[in-house]
């Protein structure tokens, strides 16, 4: 059996699960209008505090030496090893981290007028030079896999874990998903007409897009029973499939998504609390994600996004959405779909308008992204 | 049986099938008047492949090679068809492209047609949307081509539902560019294709390592 062990969470919500889990279930939302140093508009984006990170530093040996996102990934790694004590100079143990564009404010950083980013070598924009940069932090024994596929990547480091784990390659792995706020992606995205500029509503009627944020998340997965307490949860299957469709559009009939379903669902798995969606508010993907939904037969089971409280914090997503996933069922409760008040779609599934109170042993965790990708995974108490 | 079907590598302004150099091209060449000729080369109509980024290009034009001649597509069940890739850059090229338009903030046109284009994974994607392939997807980040971890993963996902593979290394990087790609089955009709190769660490390292370039 493969089991979810301790995990992390560093958002503008906390800088722990605990303090994530507790901030949704109050209902707390992370996204909020602010200026960016490099834009005179304001966005409406899910930002760390600088303060916040600030006060953080003193627990990261020279950590000036390290961009933002090596100082949240420090951070994020470093809490789950005090957590479970596990030794990340084991050969047993690996690192795979989940990014989209890892250091990619390194690309427009101009050392001379910069002073955050004084010694630190532009080759950090290089994924491999970034995860090797984490390897001898934390004297890794083995350099760290770096998985970049779009935003599917947090939630398919797991299974990849997961696969890793049953072929007897390594024993505990430690998945990290980050991404930040840059100019880059936020430009990127605006080019596309992607952004809202209110609170995203995922799968409500008035949605228009999505709400970009920054988060890093990290969860341990292993094949260690003792490690197994936190939530005594397993990962039943995971799977990805290609739409084949297009580009940077979903499926307008949810094919990936749908394949993914039918091949993660298990027949003598009849007690699905709820479904933790992409739900990123633009309004294709969860039209499409509704169809995947009802064609997968799932029409009862309660969905929710928590794009609502986060925005998109892509690489990071799929790892901070199963921690929160996991927190939701340790604690038998259904956490409301932030933004969603009418219907905005036209697969016929059940929304979570409410938190509430539920006694469920599962839940199914769901992700799809540009080149048509898509991902879903099943987790289970023991 | 788990064999390695076929394989290409593209280098130095030259494309290599199964280890045999097929086509090469003037080395002064840029990329894109590389990708241009070997293209022309191959002989495909595919209108798309005019609105890539250099890195689909190779991509696309590496996993063509690699499949022209070969049964792959038609024997093997497309949703049951894993894609695997990895590289080093990520997708640097085309994001130093979207970088360059957002500097200027008198010059400022960032593109959406430019923009898709930087993630790695759109070179998977490409392939998908061209062959109608729909199973599991991949895109490592690697210092080097990684035979070890390529090989370990793609065993894994013929542990479950996949029963065949497109894997391999895209990279372009500034004036570096390199694809090398192989096609692999688990299939019990064995030794079937003339250049059998069990799949595992070394047969990767030997084809990677197979061709002779001629400049």
């Amino acid at each position: 059996m493969i089991f979810t062990s301790y995990n992390n969470i560093i958002s503008p919500l906390g800088f722990s699960t605990q303090e994530n889990y507790q901030a949704v279930s109050n209902s707390q939302v992370g996204v909020k209008k602010v200026k960016l140093p490099f834009s005179q508009d304001e966005f409406c984006v899910a930002k760390i505090s600088d303060d916040k990170i600030q006060g953080h530093l003193s627990q990261i040996k020279n950590a000036d030496t390290h961009t933002k996102l090596e100082q949240l990934s420090i951070l994020s790694i470093q809490d789950v090893l005090n957590q479970s004590g596990i030794n990340p100079k084991d050969s047993r143990t690996l690192l795979i981290y989940s990014t989209t564009k890892g250091n990619i404010d390194v690309l427009s950083f101009d050392s001379a007028q910069d002073d955050r980013y004084k010694g630190i070598d532009p080759k950090r924009v290089y994924l491999p030079v970034f995860a090797k940069h984490l390897q001898s932090y934390f004297q890794l024994a083995h350099t760290p896999i770096v998985l970049s596929n779009a935003c599917i990547s947090g939630i398919l480091a797991i299974i990849i874990a997961k696969r890793f784990i049953e072929q007897g390659t390594y024993d505990n792995v430690l998945v990290c998903g980050g991404d930040i706020l840059s100019e880059f992606t936020i430009s990127g995205f605006k080019s596309f007409n992607a952004l809202s500029n209110e609170p995203s509503k995922p799968f409500d009627g008035n949605r228009v897009g999505i709400n970009l944020g920054e988060a890093v998340s990290t969860i341990l997965i292993t094949n260690k029973k003792e490690l197994a307490t936190p939530y005594n949860t397993q990962i039943i299957s995971g799977a990805s499939a290609n739409d084949a469709n297009h580009i940077s559009g979903p499926s307008r009939t949810g094919d990936g998504l749908f394949q993914c379903l039918t091949q993660i669902l298990d027949k003598n798995t009849n007690d699905i609390g709820f479904i933790s969606a992409h739900g990123t508010a633009t309004p294709f993907n969860d039209e499409m994600e509704s169809i995947a939904f009802d064609r997968a037969g799932l029409n009862t089971i309660p969905v929710n996004s928590f794009k609502g409280y986060y925005g998109h914090t892509l690489g990071a997503a799929g790892v901070l959405e199963t921690v929160l996933s996991l927190e939701s069922m340790k604690y038998q409760r259904l956490i409301k779909s932030e933004g969603f008040e009418t219907k905005g779609f036209s697969g016929n599934i059940t929304m979570i308008e409410s938190h509430q109170d539920k006694s469920f042993t599962s839940f199914i965790k769901t992700a799809s992204g540009f080149g048509g990708c898509n991902a879903a995974a099943l987790f289970k108490k023991i | 049986m788990k064999e390695i079907i076929s394989y290409a590598h593209i280098k130095h302004n030259q494309v290599s099938v199964n280890g045999e150099v097929v086509f090469q091209s003037n080395s002064s060449l840029t990329l894109i008047e590389f990708l241009s000729e070997a293209y022309k080369n191959l002989g495909a109509s595919y209108p798309k492949f005019h609105k890539m980024d250099a890195q689909c290009k190779l991509g696309f034009l590496c996993a063509e090679f690699a499949l022209k001649g070969t049964n792959f597509l038609t024997e093997n069940n497309l949703s049951k068809t894993a894609i695997v890739l990895s590289n080093c850059a990520s997708s640097l090229e085309t994001d130093r492209v979207h970088q360059h338009s957002i500097d200027d903030k008198s010059n400022y046109f960032p593109s959406p047609a430019v923009f898709v284009y930087t993630l790695p994974n759109i070179t998977i994607g490409e392939l998908a949307i061209k062959h109608k392939i729909t199973g599991e997807n991949a895109f490592f980040v690697s210092e080097q081509l990684d035979a070890d971890l390529l090989v370990n993963y793609t065993e894994t996902l013929f542990q479950g539902n996949t029963k065949a593979a497109i894997v391999g290394w895209v990279e372009v990087d500034g004036a570096n560019f390199e694809a090398f790609i192989f096609l692999t089955e688990n299939t019990e009709n064995i030794n079937k294709s003339s250049i059998f190769k069990p799949l595992n660490k070394t047969s990767v390292i030997t084809i990677y390592n197979q061709t002779i370039w001629t400049h």
